[in-house]
C-alpha cells in the first residue's frame, strides 16, 4: 500500500487517548465500481480530525459507511470497542451523529422542534404515555426542551425557536443542523463539509463552534474542502484519494506532502522520497487510470477492471 | 408586509388619507369626496337589497322557499337578507362608525368588497335559478329586479373604494384600480394580530363561535337539496374569504390556539347540541353518517398528514371493523351465531383492525413513495374481493359474500335501545340522534388521541419522517417501526369507527369499501377529505369530510359530474391554497410567512439543495 511509511507515526496513538472510532478496512463497491478501498480510519477522544481529497474520492461514501446508511461491502467499523451494526438509528443511538453535506433538515418543522427530533434516541416516551400524559411524559418533555433550548442558545438561535427551519439564513440552518446532531448526546460528531458556500465570517464563527465542541468532549470528524479551515482547525488529517488513504499525519505533513499536491493538482509524482515508493506510487496510479474512477469508457470494461483488480487485494 | 401594516394604522385614524389611493372618477377628481360617493353608492345598493327581500322574488310558490310573499323573507331571500346586512356592518365599520371597528381590524374595504360579492353571488344565482326553472325571466316579480339591481350598485360601489394595500406594492407605484383591487381582495395578506381581550371574553367568543358554526351547520344541512343548498354554498364561498380579510377568523384561531381545551369543549358541546336541534330523522341520519366519515377522515389525517404515508386502502380497515362488529353483534346471518356487549365488539373490531394494520403494514411500509401507495391501494382492494368471495363457494363462509350481512340489531347500552326514540330533557331524539351521539363519544377519543400524539416524542418523530426519512433515521428514528406504529393505530381507529358504522347502517357489504365510489366514505373520499380540509390538522379532515358528505347528499341531479367536480375543486385548491381550508400551524408558516423578521428569500440555498 502507498500509505504504509505514512502510517507508522499516523496511527501511533496521542498519548493516553483511546480510539473512539475505529474503521478498518473499509470498502465499499457499487456493482463493478469500488468508492472506497480498505480503509482504516481511527479517531480518539477529544480529538479532531479532518478528512480530505478532491471531489469524488468517496469522502461522503466512507461517511454512509460509517453512519450506517450504506452497508460496507468489506470491513467493520467499531464505536467504543463496540462493532456498529448497519441501521443508521442504532449508530446515532450508539453515539455517532452526523450532519449532511446538502442541509437535511426537517424543513417544515420549527427550530426548536429540529432538536428535539435529535433527542429521539435519548428519551423513550412511547405512543401510550404520550396518549396518557402522566406526569413522568410531561417531566421528559420538560427535560427535553431545557436541554434543546440549551442547545441552541450554544449556537445562539435560542430568540429563533419558534421559526420554521426552512425559513432560516443559511448559516443558521448549518448551526442548526449542528445543534440537531449533538441532541443526541454523541461521543463522535461527523461533519460533512460544514462551511460549504459560507462567508469568511461565517467560516470562522463555525471554526469556534467546533473547538467548542470538542471542549465539551465529543470527538469530531470533518469532511471539508477549505484548506485552510481544516489546517487550522484539526489535529490530524486524512486525505482520501479515489478511495483510498493515501497520507495521514499532523496538518504540517500533510500540507508539504507532495502526493497531497499531486492528487488536487494532477500532476504525476516523481522522485522524492525515494525510488522504491515512486515506483509504488506510479504502479498505483497506473492501476486507478483503468480503474473504476477514472473509466469514462464503457461499464462494462470498467466492471471487469475493478473485478480483477478486488481479486488481486 | 409590514409596509403595508404600517399604512394601514395610519390610514385608520384619518379615513380621507386613504382615499388618496382610490380611483379619481372621470367626474369627480376629488379623492375624499370620491371616497364618500362610493361609500353612499354601496351603502344605498346595500338598503335596495334588503328592501328587496321584503319583497315578492317570483309570483308562484313553485321555486322551493315560496319566495312569494312580502314582508316574510324564505329560503333564499334570507341569505340576500343576511348578505345585505353583513354588507351594511362592514361598510359602517369602514366607515368608522364608533362600537363597529371591532368588525374590521384587518382589511377595511377588501371585507366590503368580497362581502357584496357574496351578496350578488347568491342574488343573482337566484334570479337565474328562478329563470331556468320556472322559465325565462318573465317569471320575476319586481322584488327580484331590485335584488338583482341593489346588489350590482353595491358591488359597484365597493370597487369604487380605494384598496387596502399600499400604492407602493403595485406594480408601478400607480393606485390600484379596480380589477387589481378585486384580486387584492382576494389573496392580500392576513391582517395583523390585534391586542389580547380578558380571558372571559375570549372564552365567550370562542363559545359563540361554535353556536354560530352549530347554526349554519344546521343550516346548511336542512337547507332543501338544489337551488337552496347551492345558494347557502355560493354565500358561504364568498362570505367565509370575507370575514377572513376582516381579521376575526385569525383574531379567533388565535384566541382558541390559547384556550386550546376550552374550544375544544366548545366544539364538543356544539356538537353535542346538533341533534336536538333537528325535528327530521333524515337530516340526524346524514349528520350520523358525516361525523363517522370525518371521524375516520381524521384517522387516515394520522396516517397521511403526520407520517407521510400514503394510505390508498384505508377504508378497508374501517371494512374490517364494520365486519368484525358485525359478525359478532348476533346478526342472524352471521356464521358465528355469537352476541357480545357492544364494548367487547368494539375491543374485537378494533383489535383485528390493528392485526390487518400490522400485517398489511410490515410488508409494505418497506417501500416508499408511489410503491407504498400502489401497494395500499392493491391491499384494500384485496379485502373487499376477499371478502366477497368468503361465501361458502369460494372460500369458507365468513362474510355471506356479496349479500353482506344485514339485520344486525340495535345497540343496547345502559338500559337504552338505540334504535327507539327517547325523551331526553323535553326533547325528542330518534334513532340517529340516538346514535349520532354514540358517535361522538369516539369522535372524541380520536380527536384526543390524534392531538396528544402530534406533540409528543412519537409525533415529532412521524413528521420528520414525513419530512425527510433518511436525516430522521440519522438521527436516530427507527422510522420503520414508527412508520407500522402510525399505520397500526390508524386501522384501529378505523376499525373502532366501523363498529358503529354497522350498527347504524344496519347491514355491511363488500361494495361501500371500495377504493373510489360515487359516495363516502371510500378510500378516494376519505384522501379528499383530508387534503381538502387541511393536512395534519384536527379540525380540516372534520370539515372536509362534513363538506365532501354534504354536496353530493344534497345535489344529486349533478350526480354524474360529481367526480370532475371534486377533481376541479381540487385542483383550484392546490393553486390557490395548497395547505388546505385549515392550515395547520407549521403550514400557515410555510405557504404564508408574514410574521416572523427573516421572511424566507426566494434563493435560499439551503432549501433548494435539500428539495434537489
Amino acid at each position: 500500500m502507498t500509505t504504509t511509511t505514512t502510517q507508522q507515526d499516523a496511527t501511533t496513538p496521542p498519548a493516553g487517548r483511546k480510539a473512539v472510532l475505529d474503521a478498518s478496512g473499509v470498502t465499499m463497491r457499487f456493482g463493478g465500481l469500488t468508492a472506497i478501498k480498505d480503509v482504516d480510519l481511527q479517531v480518539h477522544t477529544g480529538e479532531i480530525l479532518g478528512l480530505i481529497g478532491p471531489n469524488g474520492a468517496g469522502k461522503t461514501t466512507f461517511f454512509n459507511c460509517l453512519t450506517g446508511l450504506y452497508v460496507p461491502t468489506e470491513g467493520t467499523v467499531s464505536y467504543k470497542g463496540t462493532v456498529l451494526p448497519h441501521r443508521s438509528h442504532l449508530v446515532t443511538q450508539a453515539g455517532i451523529a452526523r450532519t449532511f453535506q446538502n442541509i437535511r433538515l426537517f424543513a417544515n418543522m420549527t427550530v426548536l422542534e429540529n432538536v428535539l427530533v435529535g433527542r429521539h434516541t435519548r428519551t423513550s416516551e412511547g405512543l401510550f404515555s404520550a396518549l396518557l400524559r402522566g406526569p413522568g411524559f410531561r417531566r421528559a418533555e420538560q427535560e427535553s426542551e431545557d436541554r434543546a433550548m440549551e442547545l441552541l442558545g450554544f449556537i445562539g438561535l435560542q430568540d429563533k425557536r419558534e421559526h420554521l427551519a426552512r425559513n432560516l439564513p443559511y448559516g443558521d440552518q448549518r448551526k442548526l443542523e449542528i445543534a440537531r446532531a449533538l441532541a443526541s448526546e454523541p461521543g463522535l460528531l461527523l461533519l460533512d463539509e460544514p462551511t460549504a458556500g459560507m462567508t469568511a465570517g461565517e467560516t470562522t464563527a463555525t471554526r469556534e463552534l467546533v473547538l467548542a465542541i470538542r471542549e465539551e468532549g465529543t470527538a469530531v470528524l470533518v469532511i471539508e474542502h477549505d484548506m485552510r479551515f481544516i489546517f487550522n482547525l484539526c489535529d490530524r488529517v486524512a486525505v482520501l484519494v479515489q478511495g483510498e488513504k493515501l497520507v495521514e499525519g499532523s496538518p504540517e505533513t500533510v500540507q508539504n506532502d507532495e502526493r497531497v499536491v499531486a492528487a488536487y493538482l494532477g500532476t504525476p509524482f516523481e522522485g522524492e522520497p525515494g525510488e522504491a515508493e515512486a515506483a509504488e506510487v506510479q504502479a498505483a496510479e497506473r492501476a486507478h487510470e483503468t480503474g473504476p474512477l477514472k473509466a469514462g469508457g464503457t461499464a462494462g470494461t470498467a466492471g471487469t477492471a475493478a473485478e480483477a483488480e478486488g481479486d488481486e487485494h | 408586509m409590514t409596509t403595508h401594516q404600517t399604512t394601514e394604522e395610519a390610514a385608520t385614524p384619518a379615513p380621507s388619507t386613504s382615499a388618496a389611493q382610490g380611483v379619481p372618477l372621470p367626474w369627480r377628481p376629488d379623492p375624499a369626496a370620491n371616497l364618500k360617493t362610493a361609500r353612499i353608492v354601496t351603502a344605498a345598493g346595500a338598503v335596495l337589497a334588503f328592501v328587496s327581500t321584503m319583497l315578492a322574488w317570483t309570483w308562484t310558490s313553485e321555486f322551493p322557499g315560496d319566495l312569494t310573499v312580502a314582508f316574510y323573507p324564505a329560503g333564499l331571500q334570507l341569505l340576500t337578507l343576511i348578505a345585505s346586512l353583513l354588507t351594511a356592518a362592514l361598510l359602517l365599520a369602514g366607515s368608522g362608525v364608533r362600537g363597529l371597528r371591532w368588525l374590521t381590524p384587518g382589511g377595511k374595504h377588501s371585507a366590503l368588497l368580497l362581502m357584496t360579492l357574496a351578496n350578488l353571488g347568491v342574488t343573482w344565482y337566484t334570479a337565474g335559478a328562478i329563470a331556468v326553472q320556472l322559465g325565462g325571466i318573465a317569471n320575476f316579480e319586481p322584488g327580484m329586479w331590485i335584488g338583482v339591481a341593489g346588489t350590482l350598485v353595491a358591488l359597484v360601489g365597493a370597487l369604487a373604494l380605494p384598496a387596502d394595500l399600499p400604492p407602493e406594492a403595485l406594480p408601478g407605484g400607480k393606485s390600484a384600480n379596480p380589477w387589481q383591487r378585486l384580486l387584492h381582495a382576494f389573496k392580500a395578506p392576513q391582517p395583523p394580530r390585534s391586542k389580547a381581550l380578558p380571558g372571559w371574553a375570549e372564552i365567550l367568543i370562542i363559545c359563540a363561535s361554535c353556536g354560530l358554526a352549530l347554526y349554519v351547520f344546521a343550516y346548511g344541512i336542512e337547507a332543501e337539496d338544489g337551488p337552496p343548498f347551492i345558494g347557502f354554498l355560493v354565500l358561504a364561498a364568498f362570505a367565509a374569504p370575507a370575514i377572513g380579510r376582516t381579521g376575526l377568523t385569525r383574531r379567533l384561531s388565535a384566541q382558541s390556539a390559547k384556550h386550546r381545551n376550552v374550544t375544544l369543549l366548545a366544539a364538543f358541546v356544539a356538537a353535542l347540541l346538533f341533534p336536538f336541534t333537528q325535528s327530521n330523522e333524515a337530516y340526524t341520519n346524514v349528520a350520523v353518517a358525516v361525523l363517522i366519515f370525518a371521524t375516520v377522515a381524521l384517522g387516515l389525517n394520522m396516517v397521511v398528514g403526520l407520517a407521510g404515508i400514503l394510505d390508498l386502502g384505508y377504508v378497508a380497515f374501517l371494512g374490517v371493523g364494520a365486519y368484525t362488529a358485525a359478525l359478532v353483534s348476533g346478526a342472524p346471518s352471521s356464521p358465528f351465531g355469537i352476541h357480545v356487549p357492544f364494548w367487547a365488539a368494539v375491543l374485537i373490531g378494533a383489535a383485528v383492525a390493528l392485526v390487518f394494520g400490522l400485517i398489511i403494514g410490515f410488508p409494505s411500509l418497506r417501500l416508499h413513495g408511489d410503491y407504498l401507495a400502489i401497494v395500499t391501494l392493491g391491499f384494500g382492494e384485496i379485502f373487499r374481493i376477499s371478502v366477497q368471495n368468503l361465501d361458502g363457494d369460494s372460500g369458507p363462509n365468513v362474510t355471506n359474500g356479496p349479500n353482506g350481512i344485514p339485520n344486525i340489531p340495535d345497540l343496547e347500552l345502559f338500559g337504552f335501545n338505540l334504535g327507539e326514540e327517547h325523551t331526553i330533557l323535553g326533547m325528542e331524539l330518534g334513532r340517529f340522534g340516538n346514535y349520532y351521539l354514540l358517535m361522538l363519544v369516539f369522535t372524541a377519543i380520536v380527536v384526543t388521541i390524534f392531538r396528544r400524539s402530534d406533540n409528543s416524542r412519537i409525533g415529532r418523530a412521524w413528521i420528520a419522517i414525513r419530512e425527510d426519512e433518511t436525516a430522521a433515521r440519522a438521527m436516530g428514528v427507527n422510522a420503520f417501526r414508527l412508520k407500522v406504529m402510525a399505520f397500526a393505530l390508524g386501522a384501529t381507529l378505523a376499525g373502532m369507527a366501523g363498529t358503529v358504522l354497522a350498527h347504524v347502517e344496519f347491514t355491511v357489504n363488500p361494495d361501500s369499501y371500495k377504493f373510489v365510489h360515487t359516495a363516502p366514505p371510500n378510500s378516494a373520499f376519505l384522501l379528499i377529505a383530508v387534503i381538502l380540509g387541511g393536512m395534519g390538522t384536527v379540525s380540516g379532515p372534520l370539515i372536509g369530510a362534513a363538506l365532501l358528505y354534504l354536496i353530493p347528499a344534497k345535489l344529486q341531479f349533478m350526480a354524474d359530474y360529481q367526480l370532475l367536480l371534486f377533481g376541479i375543486a381540487l385542483i383550484l385548491l392546490m393553486r390557490f391554497r395548497p395547505e388546505g381550508l385549515i392550515a395547520d400551524r407549521r403550514k400557515q408558516l410555510e405557504f404564508h410567512d408574514t410574521g416572523q423578521l427573516d421572511v424566507p428569500t426566494a434563493a435560499s440555498p439551503g432549501l433548494s439543495k435539500t428539495e434537489a
